[in-house]
């Protein structure tokens, strides 16, 4: 992070110095030991891993990239390493940091699933995990408080989310049909010249 | 007996489904896992998706242990392929384009009206796994608990999720 801050940012898809010459094997690792070492959510390690520590990307673009995986599907976190892995070495480095991410995590509960299965219906597993599962529970729900105040432009965004849960899990509209009926909605309610309107708060 | 292609095709499915995070696509994973194929039971689909907080990387690794138990570790392999396979080609292609289109107007609009309905898609696919979860006060109040501490302290989640399997312990084994 020396100069770059000095050159126009724009729109040329700049790669700081230290970045030309990141081999496939060092996304592989790097994301591999993110992928072992993230307990507890993902993003915060990748910042440390990837902005701070390996000066893959900035945090200007580090923002852009999360906010690009969020709108997209599929997880934060594996969405990060395709956009990383491409942006440092196309398709073999998107292949390098998802297969990285992915493999401790993915062994793992490859081996929990098998514990499991074999043990789950212990009395002292089941009491453990009904502390999980309700644990889980409060987890997410703070996940959607910490969203909630982070990404809603408009307090007019608590009707669509109310009206996503009452589709999904009243009307039993499923997930698709939801996104694209709740979703076409309120894209047009955030229709551009209310959105650049709005953009003088960010 | 063979159920990979099953699997690969409710994936792949499933993976369309995870905007704005894996909790998105549960309600939907609950009936095709569940109610559909019988690949596992309710309780054992929570109990595994909580146990998956605490493993690292992302969230959603316990789909390895529905691969694996349907299909062993073909099946486990099929599953990681079809969960992360489509939206990584997504997520690659549209990278590029959505630099592009830094200056299209709707861009700001598809990324504001996006985030109430992925935030509600999260909340819903809680609200379904809560039904199964919280099956009294004191699972309630495990969950009301970790939402008040995460909301007010810096706390590495996957710690408490570990501090609740303690709690479970204390709390639900029979005397």
């Amino acid at each position: 992070m020396t100069n770059t801050a000095a050159k126009p940012a724009l729109q040329t898809v700049e790669t700081p110095a230290n970045a030309a010459a990141v081999s496939i094997w060092e996304i592989f690792l790097e994301f591999l030991i993110i992928g072992a070492t993230s307990f507890g959510g993902v993003v915060p390690y990748l910042r440390g891993s990837l902005v701070t520590k390996r000066q893959w990307t900035d945090d200007k673009e580090f923002v852009e990239m999360l906010s690009i995986s969020q709108s997209l599907p599929g997880l934060n976190a594996t969405n990060m390493a395709v956009l990383v892995g491409e942006k440092l070495r196309g398709v073999m480095g998107s292949i390098a940091g998802i297969m990285g991410i992915c493999l401790p995590g993915g062994l793992l509960m490859f081996a929990v699933g098998i514990f499991y299965r074999h043990h789950g219906d212990h009395t002292f597993i089941t009491a453990a995990l009904k502390g999980v599962a309700a644990a889980a529970v409060g987890l997410i729900l703070s996940t959607v408080v910490s969203l909630s105040k982070k990404a809603l432009s408009h307090n007019f965004d608590f009707v669509f989310i109310a009206a996503t849960v009452i589709a999904v899990n009243r009307l039993h509209l499923g997930v698709p049909r939801t996104l694209v009926a709740v979703g076409a909605l309120a894209v047009l309610f955030h229709h551009p010249r209310k959105a650049q309107k709005e953009s003088v708060k960010p | 007996m063979n159920e990979i292609p099953a699997l690969i095709r409710v994936f792949a499915y499933l993976s369309i489904l995870t905007v704005g995070g894996g909790m998105a696509a549960f309600p939907e994973m609950k009936i095709l896992t569940v109610d559909v194929h019988k690949w596992l039971t309710f309780p054992q689909l929570i109990h595994l998706y909580s146990v998956g907080q605490i493993a690292p990387g992302p969230n959603m690794m316990m789909i390895v242990s529905i691969g694996q138990w349907a299909g062993g570790i073909l099946g486990a392999i099929a599953v990681l392929a079809a969960f992360f396979g489509p939206t990584a080609v997504l997520a690659f292609m549209v990278a590029k384009a959505w630099k592009k289109l830094e200056k299209w107007p709707w861009r700001t609009s598809i990324q504001r009206g996006l985030a109430p309905v992925s935030i509600g898609l999260l909340l819903a696919g809680c609200f379904s796994m809560a039904k199964g979860a919280i099956t009294g006060t004191e699972t309630a109040a495990i969950a009301v608990a970790v939402l008040l501490i995460l909301l007010q302290y810096k706390v590495n989640p996957a710690l408490l999720v570990l501090a609740s399997a303690g709690v479970g312990i204390l709390a639900f084994m029979p005397k």
